[in-house]
């Protein structure tokens, strides 16, 4: 798969405070990578570097092979911010039509409503942002980040406001984006979401990433849980391998064996282990 | 089309939409209503005064009226340029709706440009037609007309966009609060300067009007207002003349080709130093 975003030794320092201490990430055509780590470790500014917002003190960022910021890798590049505001004079199809015009997309009113009818927002086109509800807005913003078919996606807490039926609105398009091969950055506190819908996740703490992965390779073996007529037995060191072996020995022990499980951590478990509040 | 042309036009329907140009437009009829109530009677009095050979009372009146006129319009268009530009990066930015469209292809010079070329637009035609009806006002009621009726409109068109560029250079840098106080209380140490001046040059303190020539070279639209105040009476001579030169708020100065060049060199002198350091601003 062709890389879309690519970071190398990417650094970002405000005087004295290091936001990015050489990161090194890449995202690929299709794919879905969810950007994890606490308050302050660096995921807007990682984001932001890559939209051309901020400037990196060091290291490379690039689009599709251009320095991130230049004019090709901004029109490549669909983005939401994590705290973002429209013009509250605006209606939801002004807004869009305004960013097509930015984004130099011919798509029309066609693309103006296929995107709102792709968030949900199919019958606020003539509402302004002022009489939006913050979820509305939200998925306006996800609309807006869409103009003119971004090759890459970032989004900054895409879901934070929105209701659990809109969080699911977000999923199933993100799904449908990743089968269209575009590359979405996914910034989230949402565990759950991302775990959900990522293929890859990368943890930021303190600027590094800090672990890296499939959700399935971050989570680790917790051991076998077994059902028996005395009830349920833990062996918390044992792995898959071990359970033919354990359930033998049970059963020669006499014991009734029920049902076997196997244990392993949740993101969430990854994740508090990575930043070190397990 | 542009990218500065397509901010330009959204920063023109963004003036229209949330009324800043209805609400300009309404206290402006209220303010022309009142200067030309005013006008009318300061020219009947006028009228019944007896003839002076000395002194022409019309050319005073006219002159004056307008002149005071003058000053409200180059207030009136700062208020506009400032109010139209004083957020257009950083307080736009904090309040988050920069971002969207920073990241789009046009990028951050055309948006500049298209952010001022609205608020020149909008300003340019507000100054000039507001200054065109106080000339036709003082022109109906009083039957004076100003000796170079294009040069004080072109130079308060200018002076004003001069304080707009400020403003909008000013927004890289400071919130919108902070900005709004800074470009105003420029404004107001460039009018102070105009008043050293012409005291200075009355009491021939050279100290003075040492303060007030580079005052005029740093904030030039303070010499484009006394240009233009000169202007109105350029060719008056006598008593009347010496005595409508010292004009209202600032007196009235000559300047030369070399100020309204200088004033466009200043504009594209202080448009690259806001591009300069937008082009570096993390946003």
């Amino acid at each position: 798969m062709p890389t879309v975003l690519s970071c190398e030794a990417l650094e970002k320092r405000y005087g004295a405070t290091v936001a990015l201490g050489g990161v090194d990430l890449e995202v690929e055509r299709g794919e879905l990578l969810g950007l994890l780590g606490p308050n302050g470790a660096g995921k807007s500014t990682l984001t932001k570097i890559a939209c051309g917002l901020v400037r990196a003190t060091a290291g490379r960022a690039e689009i599709e092979g251009a320095p991130a910021g230049s004019a090709p890798a901004r029109a490549a590049i669909g983005y939401l911010a994590e705290l973002f505001r429209f013009p509250e004079w605006l209606t939801a199809d002004e807004l869009i039509a305004l960013h097509q015009d930015l984004a130099g997309s011919d798509g029309g009113a066609a693309e103006r409503g296929e995107l709102l009818e792709l968030v949900g927002l199919a019958d606020a086109r003539a509402v302004k942002v002022a009489a939006m509800s913050k979820g509305m807005q939200q998925r306006l913003g996800i609309a807006q980040a869409l103009v003119g078919s971004p090759r890459l996606l970032m989004l900054d807490e895409p879901t934070s406001a929105l209701d659990p039926v809109g969080r699911r609105v977000v999923r199933d398009l993100l799904r449908e984006l990743r089968s269209r091969g575009v590359a979405v950055m996914l910034s989230s506190h949402l565990l759950s979401e991302v775990e959900l819908v990522c293929d890859r996740v990368a943890i930021l703490v303190a600027g590094q990433v800090v672990a890296r992965g499939t959700p399935a390779e971050l989570a680790r073996p917790r051991g076998v849980e077994v059902e028996t007529g005395d009830g349920v037995r833990s062996f918390p060191e044992a792995r898959r391998d071990d359970v033919p072996r354990i359930v033998a020995e049970l059963v020669s022990s006499g014991q009734q064996v029920y049902g076997v499980n196997l244990l392993a951590s949740t993101l969430e478990d990854a994740y508090l282990e990575a930043v070190g509040a397990a | 089309m542009s990218g500065a042309l397509i901010v330009a036009r959204y920063a023109l329907r963004e003036a229209v939409r949330r009324r800043v140009i209805l609400v300009v437009l309404v206290l402006t009829v209220g303010f022309l209503a009142l200067y030309g109530l005013g006008t009318a009677v300061t020219f009947n009095e006028v009228n019944s005064l007896a003839a002076d050979d000395q002194l022409d009372d019309r050319v005073l009146a006219g002159s004056t009226l307008l002149g005071l006129a003058m000053f409200t319009i180059l207030f009136l268009g700062a208020v506009l340029g400032v109010f139209l530009t004083l957020g257009a990066v950083r307080g736009d930015a904090e309040r988050g709706l920069l971002q969207p469209i920073v990241v789009r292809p046009v990028g951050r010079t055309s948006l500049l440009l298209g952010r001022y070329g609205g608020a020149a637009v909008v300003c340019a035609v507000y100054v000039a037609a507001v200054y065109v009806a106080a000339m036709v006002i003082t022109g109906v009621a009083g039957d004076w007309w100003p000796d170079d009726p294009v040069g004080p409109g072109a130079g308060l068109v200018l002076g004003v966009l001069v304080i707009a560029a400020l403003s909008l250079l000013g927004s890289v840098f400071l919130s919108s609060t902070a900005n709004g106080i800074a470009v105003f209380m420029i404004f107001g140490a460039g009018l102070a300067a105009g008043l050293l001046g012409q005291i200075g040059d009355a009491l021939a303190v050279q100290t003075l009007e040492d303060v007030a020539t580079v005052s005029s070279w740093v904030l030039p639209f303070e010499a484009l207002y006394q240009a233009g105040l000169h202007a109105l009476t350029e060719e008056t001579g006598g008593i009347t003349g010496v005595i409508v030169q010292l004009g209202p708020f600032g007196g009235a100065q000559e300047a030369g080709a070399g100020l309204w060049l200088w004033a466009l060199a200043y504009l594209g002198l202080v448009g690259a130093a806001a591009r300069a350091a937008f082009a570096r601003r993390d946003l």
